[in-house]
């Protein structure tokens, strides 16, 4: 997900690195240009982000629906490691409807995914989702993105997966690589470590903290 | 008409010769003694390419591995605290031995107490103390706390490589006639270059304690002086397809460097795939840099690596 103002300073070099790793990539923005980007009719800004999400699910269900099998929404600032990508994804049916990221507990029950961290939906859970909003079910009820898509998600009950690796670590992050790396004092549980579905081991720097299979990292500008 | 001509020529004459004394006047170089072995004249040091390696293999391979062990010198302060605890908890537990040298002693972490306050007197007293602890390793790696290194790498460097040949490598750098290794990216010494070093350091001549110059030069540059005394030069250590692989910036200010120069192949055109050394990282780049060197991977990826080296006791290698 992009936006005119990003192609340069951003999305070019995303295109340039982990984007030539995945089997195909669009990028998704308010206006078509030959970067080459799609166009998808909904203005910029915070406020729009679930419709541009909703309308990019659409025209992804509408045009690749039958030469992919996964469907990565990842932002101009994420950085994705395909290969672990695609060795966490292999454990998962595609025609079964699964929602894969980094779970976050809060508002909904089952919970829902990082939008920040990057997701991924199956084939069978993009066709939920559509579905979803052509008989009404799921509405744009909120400008929060990712809260929202996870509450179309439990509505159209699609099941949430567990992307830790073998030994419980996360896979997907929603921070920079120095966040989760560089050693902290101890302090109080900062907001995003409650947020967490399963419970955050917390251990001393590199050994637990963070997987070897890093799959979504969201990167600062 | 010829008379004219005569005193020009011999006006010619006169200025070339007096200009040719005054050249060889003004250069200053130091009396070469060569030792025994063979006298390296290129200055380019390249690291074994996959045919070389290749060719060695059956039987040789595992020799090679086992012998390449490397010292590390790491030359510490009590005000670059966090660089110092950074590096101790970070690269150089993938040396083979690393000892940590300080101007003066420190409450927070342990070092040999040099107590000087002096910079090259201090290097000098470092490998001193390191040749004269060498026991049976025979690679030593000089290093300041605010490089980064990557062990491995230099041991692929050196790999095919006799110590007891004299090498002195790095980020090779020439000031006027004096071609020196840089210091902030670490400079290699072979068993053989230290050990001529070592008795160099006695002449007070050629290697006096405070100092060459009337105006201070910079310790890295001292060592080089010394170093060509005894018959060793500085070589620019490289990968097989000639990019440094010693540098004296960080990773980041690299990859901006290249996406300045190279803007549409960034990655390809900015450093070496096996870099040994990069510098003017913060402790907290140190950490992600290990994260990122040792433990992330893309799985399944292949890198047709021929040899392994395994991780040392208590590095951070799963």
């Amino acid at each position: 997900m992009t936006m005119p103002k990003h192609l340069e300073t951003r999305t070019q070099h995303v295109r340039a690195t982990w984007a030539k790793h995945c089997d195909r990539v669009l990028y998704m923005s308010s206006e078509s240009t030959d970067f080459p980007t799609v166009g998808l009719n909904v203005s910029e800004g915070r406020e729009n982000l679930y419709w541009k999400t909703i309308r990019a699910f659409q025209f992804l269900h509408q045009n690749h629906m039958h030469d992919m099998d996964w469907f990565l929404k990842a932002d101009d600032d994420t950085f994705v490691v395909m290969e672990n990508l695609r060795h966490t994804l292999s454990r998962f049916d595609t025609e079964k409807p699964w929602y894969l990221g980094r779970r976050f507990a809060p508002f909904i029950k089952k919970g829902y995914m990082s939008g920040g961290a990057g997701y991924v939906l199956s084939k069978e859970a993009l066709r939920r989702f559509v579905t979803g909003f052509q008989t009404g079910k799921c509405t744009h009820f909120s400008d929060l993105e990712d809260m929202a898509l996870g509450k179309c998600m439990e509505t159209m009950e699609v099941e949430l997966g567990d992307t830790r690796d073998e030994k419980g670590r996360q896979t997907f992050h929603p921070f920079p690589l120095d966040h989760y790396v560089i050693r902290t004092p101890p302090r109080r549980r900062p907001w995003y470590m409650i947020y967490d579905f399963y419970t955050p081991i917390e251990v001393l720097v590199m050994k637990y903290f963070e997987a070897t299979r890093w799959v979504g990292v969201v990167l600062a500008q | 008409m010829l008379s004219e001509g005569g005193s020009f020529m011999k006006g010619m004459a006169m200025g070339g010769i007096f200009c040719l004394g005054l050249s060889l006047f003004g250069s200053f170089s130091p009396a070469t003694e060569h030792g025994p072995g063979e006298q390296h004249h290129h200055h380019h040091v390249k690291a074994p390419s996959k045919d070389e390696l290749t060719r060695l293999l059956d039987g040789h391979v595992l020799d090679l591995v086992n012998q390449v062990r490397v010292s590390c010198i790491i030359m510490v302060q009590p005000k670059i605290l966090v660089h110092w605890a950074a590096a101790l908890d970070t690269w150089t537990k993938h040396c083979d031995k690393a000892v940590f040298y300080t101007s003066e002693s420190s409450k927070a972490l342990e070092a040999v107490d040099l107590n000087e306050k002096d910079d090259w007197a201090r290097l000098r007293k470092a490998l001193n103390h390191a040749y004269e602890n060498a026991g049976d390793l025979r690679w030593f790696f000089v290093a300041k706390a605010t490089t980064f290194a990557i062990i491995e790498n230099l041991k692929h460097l050196v790999l095919t490589k006799d110590p007891e040949e004299p090498f002195y490598l790095g980020n090779a750098m020439k000031s006027g006639e004096l071609e020196y290794v840089a210091y902030e990216s670490g400079i290699v010494l072979s068993y053989e270059a230290l050990k001529r070093l070592v008795n160099v350091l006695q002449d007070e001549e050629k290697c006096p304690e405070r100092g060459h110059a009337l105006w201070a030069m910079s310790e890295d540059k001292q060592l080089a002086v010394c170093l060509k005394y005894t018959g060793v030069f500085a070589e620019n250590g490289e990968d097989s397809h000639g990019k440094g692989l010693f540098n004296s910036k960080s990773v980041d200010s690299l990859i901006t460097d290249s996406m300045r120069e190279n803007p549409t192949n960034v990655v390809e055109g900015c450093c070496s795939d096996l870099a040994v050394t990069f510098n003017d990282m913060s402790p907290n780049q140190m950490q992600v840099m290990m994260f990122g060197v040792y433990r992330l991977r893309p799985y399944g990826h292949d890198f047709h690596d021929l040899l392994v080296f395994q991780p040392p006791e208590g590095s951070d290698n799963d």
